[in-house]
């Protein structure tokens, strides 16, 4: 009987593995992927549909991590159900896999709203690499010449790069009132939309997709789309990437409690005991807004799996938690983007703003208390992490505030019993 | 394992460090190519921290827990379990700047023509880095501490 089972094989997964070898070398470890090839970069996906990365290069580790971790790999299958009165999962293939702790680490799913013609030849989903595979395949097949991409979120903006970058026409259809809206605030996503739209992306907001049609002669095919506002837009491909949604399917009906995803406590553990969740069907504590949410991103997938890998195998940790956070690089503009990047008016905070047009950079703190709870930095990012060493860590900012927006903000602007802590003098 | 630690008394500012770790990671090893002529630009992996009176120089503190590994999308930052070294793989890094996020040093450098990230890497291959041996003022020691 395997000690450890853990179902899905992504940042979370991985993370887990890791933490698990870190304390307990010898307990039989079994992880459980539906996905053929495991171990990538998911986030790197759209490096595979431009051609910046091929799948080696997107092996966040190598082939032999499941040896050198002495874990067993159940690739390409499916796990279907979940006894936990057996503390068994079964799999789409009959068999079952017996567990004494358990991670569930089965991540997100790209949400799909119901769309007219969505059933079309042409019309994807962007989140794995077969969603990958299968565009750029796509794209050579019918020497693919547009793409109209639904969603201008962070999976949106990269897959319009990855699709300009192929000498796409692109256009970005999204709902709010601007791109990368649960991120950036209206300065910083109308800098940032100037650069998408340069590099020859059109980008219509406020609106969404009613209806795919078929091409004229071909009806299966993508021929284009109808906004909801009526207006058309040719194209040959359709990428829907308004989101992702916990995969929860394997919890339901179950006495596992979810919420949007699976509830979990510090120790990243539902309220069954020896079950875990972690990554994107989780939801964890974000330490900005005190209280638990889905927060579908990479690095805190990885840092998730990591504490219930340490807590499955009886070394006690407590996830610090994390918040809506992060670093873009889309169309050659760096971006940060921390916790409150993006308040609505409160009274009790206070905003720091500095905005040079010209070097199109644009800073942006929000402070509560003389604490940063929030952050955006456009074109300028190199002193994003010492500023979120201070927000990560409630440090009252305020004898040195003035500073925090300065080109030349740095380590040498702390107090020196904070320089101190962080051992960088002596 | 050994690391490099500053000493803010003894640091006047100067800003050489900067100028032979930018040397240390050229390709030619010479200081008027290095800074004239090298594509991409070679650049330095330390930093002078200035907030008049006080300086001193950072530069990647090979973090026991550390959150560039944690984060690293691509898996190019790693932790070598045996020499205590954090190590970046250029081949791997996508420049996707996260862990420049997450980094409480702001130690790691935007390495804008190559597209990646560059940092500390202690020179391998010499016998004390070449921000540490050349000092004018001995403001950063290279020795052994605890993580």
């Amino acid at each position: 009987m395997a000690k450890y089972v853990i179902v899905g094989a992504s940042a979370a997964g991985i993370g887990a593995v890791e933490a698990i070898r870190d304390v307990d070398p010898v307990g039989s470890i079994t992880i459980i992927s539906d996905e053929p090839c495991p171990q990538y970069s998911r986030p790197m996906i759209s490096d595979f549909v431009s051609g910046k990365a091929d799948f080696t290069k997107m092996k966040c580790r190598d082939d032999e991590f499941w040896k050198q971790t002495n874990a067993e790999a159940i690739l390409g299958k499916k796990a279907t159900a979940l006894n936990l009165a057996e503390k068994a999962v079964s799999l789409e293939s009959g068999e079952k896999v017996p567990y004494e702790k358990l991670l569930l680490a089965t991540g997100g799913k790209p949400f799909v709203p119901k769309m007219d013609g969505q059933d079309k030849d042409g019309v994807f989903t962007f989140t794995t690499i077969k969603d990958a595979v299968q565009i750029a395949e796509k794209i050579d097949a019918i020497s693919a010449k547009s793409a109209v991409v639904v969603g201008a979120g962070l999976i949106g903006i990269s897959v319009t790069e990855a699709l300009v970058k192929r000498g796409l026409k692109v256009t970005v259809v999204e709902l709010q009132d601007k791109i990368l809206s649960l991120l950036l605030d209206a300065k910083a996503s109308e800098i940032v939309e100037d650069v998408v739209k340069k590099a020859g992306v059109d980008i219509v907001t406020g609106q969404s997709v009613q209806k795919i049609v078929g091409k004229d002669g071909n009806e299966g095919a993508v021929g284009g789309v109808i906004l909801t506002k009526g207006g058309q837009v040719p194209c040959d491909l359709v990428i829907v990437a308004i989101g992702v949604i916990p995969r929860t399917e394997l919890v339901a009906g179950t006495q596992i409690k979810t919420n949007r995803g699976i509830v979990v406590d510090s120790n990243m553990q539902t309220n069954v005991p020896d079950v875990y969740a972690s990554g994107d069907v989780a939801e964890a504590y974000d330490f900005i807004l005190s209280q638990n949410r889905l927060l579908p991103l990479w690095p805190l997938a990885m840092i998730e799996g990591q504490v219930a890998g340490y807590n499955m195998a009886g070394y006690k940790t407590t996830y610090a938690g994390g918040t809506n956070m992060s670093s873009l690089k889309y169309f050659g503009i760096p971006v940060v983007s921390i916790g409150l990047a993006n308040p609505k008016e409160d009274a009790t905070l206070e905003v720091l703003t500095k905005h040079d047009a010209e070097r199109k950079v644009y800073k942006k703190l929000v402070l509560r208390s003389n604490v940063i709870v929030g952050m955006t930095l456009v074109n300028s990012i190199e002193r994003a992490g010492v500023l979120f060493y201070l927000m990560k860590n409630k440090v009252n900012v305020k004898k040195f505030k003035q500073k925090l927006l300065e080109d030349d903000f740095g380590l040498a602007c702390l107090p020196l019993s904070l320089q101190r802590k962080m051992c960088v003098v002596q | 394992m050994k690391r490099i630690i500053a000493k803010q008394e003894a640091c006047m500012g100067c800003g050489l460090c900067e100028v032979y770790c930018t040397v240390a990671h050229s390709k030619s090893k010479d200081i008027i190519k290095a800074y004239n002529s090298e594509r991409p630009k070679p650049i330095s992996r330390v930093t002078v921290e200035r907030n008049k009176p006080v300086s001193f120089a950072i530069q990647c503190r090979h973090c026991q827990d550390a959150p560039c590994v944690t984060a690293c999308l691509s898996g190019a930052m790693t932790k070598d379990e045996k020499t205590g070294q954090v190590t970046h793989n250029k081949e791997k890094c996508i420049g996707c700047w996260t862990c420049i996020m997450v980094c409480p040093y702001g130690a790691i450098k935007m390495d804008k023509e190559g597209k990646v990230v560059a940092k500390c890497d202690l020179c391998q291959g010499l016998e004390e880095p070449a921000c540490v041996a050349n000092c004018p003022n001995q403001a950063l020691v290279f020795k052994e501490v605890k993580p």
